[in-house]
């Protein structure tokens, strides 16, 4: 394993691992309040009688993107280096689901 | 590293799951199955777009879905996904307990969710919207029940983690396992997010 903070003091380590999670628990937090937010003004667009439906269906689908790339990327860890197969693998299934989606409600007509 | 190798909170690994052959293998395994559940998502997904104006007389979207039940459904949702970060977050510092307690609060919630999503299945199925009232109400059992059943799944394989391990504690063999079953809860979040916008958002302004 490549430990590139090998000090030769385990204690001295482990303090800086601890630092480095209790960071990244941090980001992960900020995330979370993010996403409650989104979510919160996803729900008040729909409520709301002031916006027609021409603009509050792509304005909480573009919310739920977000937040969707708030749980990839903080949440699922994404963001954190050695996740180029998974990217790889996540955005051919993404791929193949927007022309399956997309397909379906143009060029179906029942 | 080895696999049984017996680790103090010092020797424990920065990333325990991927520490080992196995670990990796899991970890790229478990992402290239997240690909082919995109993929059986967005057909239900699709179908649902395709068929959701064909009520066939039976009851619509907008005469069904009520937005309190679907908005504490997703804060129950969204708030387990936190959970289960404080759990990896735990498993990282090598902290067994505090793992197991997390994963328990995410265990609940889970299960607080399909609660509700019984709860709200069995009304609908009272108001007269059965699974073959209409291509609608087939499109959409499908697709939430679908989602609904990885939930019930996610909830059984992490107790079964919790159980298994509950003497052994944190090693190299447990810690890809527990990561791996993260980041399936992590998906059914993902998912769901799709789920309350196009379905239960959408079908309620029309």
């Amino acid at each position: 394993m490549a430990n590139h903070t090998n000090s030769g003091n385990p204690n001295v380590d482990l303090a800086y691992r601890r630092k480095k999670n209790a960071e990244e628990m941090k980001f992960q937090v900020i995330s979370f309040i993010l996403m409650i937010f989104l979510t919160i003004v996803a729900f008040f667009a729909v409520g709301y009688e002031g916006f027609s439906h021409w603009f509050s269906v792509p304005f909480i689908l573009l919310l739920a993107t977000v937040q969707v790339a708030f749980q990839l990327y903080y949440f699922m860890h994404m963001s954190h280096k050695g996740h180029e197969f998974p990217a790889l693998f996540l955005y051919s299934g993404v791929f193949v689901a927007f022309l399956t989606v997309l397909a379906f409600v143009t060029i179906v007509w029942v | 590293m080895h696999i049984e190798e017996k680790l103090t909170p010092e020797t424990f690994p920065a990333e325990p799951e991927k520490a080992t052959l196995e670990g990796k293998n899991k970890f790229l395994g478990f992402w290239f199955f997240l690909g082919g559940e995109t993929v059986l998502f967005a057909s239900l997904f699709a179908t649902y777009l395709a068929l959701k104006d064909s009520v066939a007389g039976g009851p619509t979207s907008e005469e069904l879905f009520k937005m309190p039940l679907v908005f504490v459904a997703t804060m129950l949702l969204l708030t387990s996904s936190l959970t289960s970060v404080y759990a990896m977050y735990h498993m990282k510092n090598f902290d067994f307990k505090k793992m197991q307690l997390w994963l328990g609060v995410t265990v609940l919630l889970g299960a607080a969710f399909l609660a509700l999503e019984i709860y709200e299945f069995n009304e609908y199925v009272h108001e007269g919207f059965k699974f073959s009232t209409s291509a609608f109400s087939s499109a959409f059992y499908t697709l939430v029940g679908t989602h609904g059943a990885h939930v019930t799944f996610g909830l059984l394989w992490i107790l079964t983690l919790m159980i298994r391990n509950a003497k052994r504690g944190l090693n190299l063999y447990n810690a890809p396992k527990f990561y791996v079953a993260s980041l399936y809860w992590h998906f059914i979040d993902v998912v769901w997010v799709f789920i309350f916008t196009v379905v239960y958002l959408m079908g309620m302004v029309g």
